[in-house]
């Protein structure tokens, strides 16, 4: 994007002469000191202030570095503070989320967009119409329901499905993998039809295919909002044998050393540093892309 | 439009070639099986909002007015709920304390994101790892965030105050003082949500023209100038839609205050959800917490209709 010199507010010549190219330099450093030390240092506080002797992490003034290394406190705190029963129980609540979120809004989303049903474009704007409803004001007729679903009368608390089924109610999902299918030429759906391929098969060889960048938005944002989420967790997995990660560091964060503690909330914060790491083009796509149309 | 359009014409012309009744039988017959299939393909969607999203917003605005325990069926109770409430002293305690962190991160939380995006669009160099760095507490789950801020804002052997300390500053409370309480939970807010911001308003600064400052540039206007009459104005749809949706979010803050401070010092971080979990899910008062929810859903409304009204003339 930046390779070739696009004009922005101030001019590329005058960065690039005399006391321009001084400021410009001065004004790098001085971002480039403030963004790690804002960013990236917090990070290494946590992550060293978890290798620290109890003794160490009280000192004032702190040590930068630790003086005793002490990285077997990850491992103690993994099977000590049960983070590994946590870790668990975050997978599947995250996993399960996002698959049935997929499971949900990608054959709705095509029976909208391309089989166009009579009553669709209510259905669809019923649905529509929850997307900004503020999800706090919901709470407590949201958490009444899964203590006691309709018709069924099951209590769902402590279990995963109390994540899972409110999740898949999201028409964000709907209105993004919509607006993609819509797209698809309807010449390819129909040829496929006329083949005898049924809507199922049409779907799943079809279109699918084509819509890896859609899906790949869609899961990004379903597995990263399961794996942040704290209050409806809270609400939900009262006993601590099921809750995810977030709620029972919460919970003990009181009760136990804070080296333990820190390496806890790194433990928890990992796998999504990593994935961003990893998945960062797709990621940042997907969110200027959602926020500037969705 | 083309959804409506396509069938009408395809209609149209079926009619014209077949008009035998047993035919059009075959093809109500036809419509039938395609509007079961598409129907069975929906049912998954229409069963979880039904029951998990439509049902809910219908229930949470009549349990507003009713008494809620989980032996009988619920009674009506007109607008006792509401008596409850505003006799709570709590309740004025919870907006004002809500507007005030609403208005703080609009200072600091809009702002900020705002003018580092501007100035991260002129650097040329590690664009790629201001980037990465500036996004990284977004993916950070806010329990993490919250209790590792928690730590930092220790006035004793806390990273700001052994900070401030090397180097002769002053020694803030943080979190233990009524008037700085409020600030560090905006403070932590901002720092795990800023990436976001900072990097839509980079995207949406990418799109403006380089002749329009060039031009402005020829006409003699200054930097401050240039950022003012071209920038700003370029961006002004990005602008209000996300000061919109911030609002939206930050009149539901809950995790911070809940996590770091409980509501504290001397009730001065106690929020309007904060407040509605302490009625449902302390003292058990569904009604009374949900008439709380009924207001607060009613003043989000107001934003969320004109952010909706924004994004679909724009869009």
């Amino acid at each position: 994007m930046s390779t070739t010199a696009v004009r922005t507010l101030v001019s590329t010549s005058a960065k690039s002469t005399g006391r321009g190219r001084a400021a410009y330099w001065a004004v790098f450093a001085l971002v480039f000191l403030a963004f790690t030390a804002a960013f990236v240092f917090p990070l290494y506080w946590a992550v060293t202030g978890a290798m620290k002797s109890s003794a160490e992490l009280v000192r004032t003034p702190p040590t930068v570095v630790p003086e005793e290394w002490h990285p077997e406190t990850y491992r103690e705190a993994w099977t000590g503070l049960d983070l590994w029963l946590y870790f668990r129980n975050t997978v599947v609540v995250v996993v399960g989320a996002w698959l049935v979120q997929l499971m949900v809004a990608v054959p709705a989303a095509y029976a909208l967009s391309k089989l166009r049903p009579k009553f669709g474009k209510l259905v669809l704007g019923l649905m529509l119409a929850t997307i900004m409803l503020p999800a706090a004001a919901l709470l407590v007729p949201t958490y009444l329901t899964v203590v006691d679903v309709p018709i069924v009368h099951v209590n769902l608390l402590n279990n995963p499905a109390a994540v899972w089924l409110p999740a898949a109610a999201n028409a964000f999902n709907i209105y993004v993998l919509k607006r993609f299918f819509d797209q698809i030429a309807d010449e390819l759906v129909d040829a496929a039809r006329i083949d005898g391929a049924g809507p199922l098969r049409t779907l799943w060889y079809v279109v699918l295919p084509v819509s890896r960048p859609v899906l790949a938005v869609v899961s990004i944002f379903a597995v990263v909002a399961a794996w942040k989420d704290f209050i409806w967790p809270l609400l939900v997995f009262p006993d601590p044998g099921e809750q995810t990660l977030s709620v029972a560091l919460q919970r003990v964060a009181p009760d136990v050393p804070t080296n333990y503690l820190l390496a806890g909330l790194v433990l928890a914060g990992l796998p999504m540093v990593i994935a961003f790491v990893v998945f960062q083009r797709q990621i940042l796509a997907g969110l200027t892309a959602g926020s500037l149309k969705g | 439009m083309t959804a409506v359009d396509t069938p009408r014409t395809v209609r149209a012309r079926r009619s014209e070639e077949d008009t035998a009744p047993s035919r059009s039988s075959d093809r109500f017959r036809r419509r039938l099986a395609e509007n079961l299939t598409a129907y069975g393909l929906l049912g998954g969607a229409l069963v979880v909002f039904a029951v998990f999203s439509w049902y809910p917003i219908v229930r949470g605005v009549l349990l507003g007015f009713q008494q809620v325990d989980f032996v009988g069926s619920p009674e009506w109770v007109g607008i006792d709920n509401f008596r409850t409430l505003f006799a709570d002293p709590l309740f004025v305690t919870a907006w004002l304390n809500t507007l005030e962190f609403t208005a703080y991160a609009l200072v600091i939380g809009f702002a900020v994101p705002f003018a580092v995006a501007v100035v991260l669009n002129e650097l040329r160099h590690a664009t790629a790892y201001f980037r990465l760095v500036v996004y990284l507490p977004v993916m950070l789950p806010p329990i993490v965030a919250a209790l590792l801020w928690k730590w930092f804002y220790d006035p004793g052997p806390g990273l700001f105050n052994s900070a401030l300390g090397a180097v002769g500053g002053p020694q803030p409370q943080w979190l233990d003082s009524t008037s700085t309480a409020m600030i560090s939970l905006v403070l932590v807010s901002t720092w795990a949500n800023m990436g976001s911001a900072t990097l839509i308003y980079l995207a949406a600064l990418q799109t403006i023209p380089g002749e329009l400052y060039e031009a402005a540039e020829l006409d003699g206007a200054s930097v401050w100038q240039r950022l003012r009459n071209v920038t700003i104005p370029q961006t002004r749809f990005v602008l209000a839609m996300m000061l919109l949706l911030q609002v939206v979010a930050t009149m539901q803050v809950f995790t911070e205050p809940y996590v770091m401070t409980g509501g504290g010092p001397e009730d001065s971080t106690v929020t309007v959800l904060l407040l509605i979990y302490r009625y449902a899910f302390v003292y058990n008062d569904f009604g009374t917490a949900s008439a709380m929810s009924v207001l607060l859903f009613v003043v989000l409304g107001v934003f969320s209709a004109a952010y909706l009204r924004l994004s679909s003339r724009e869009g």
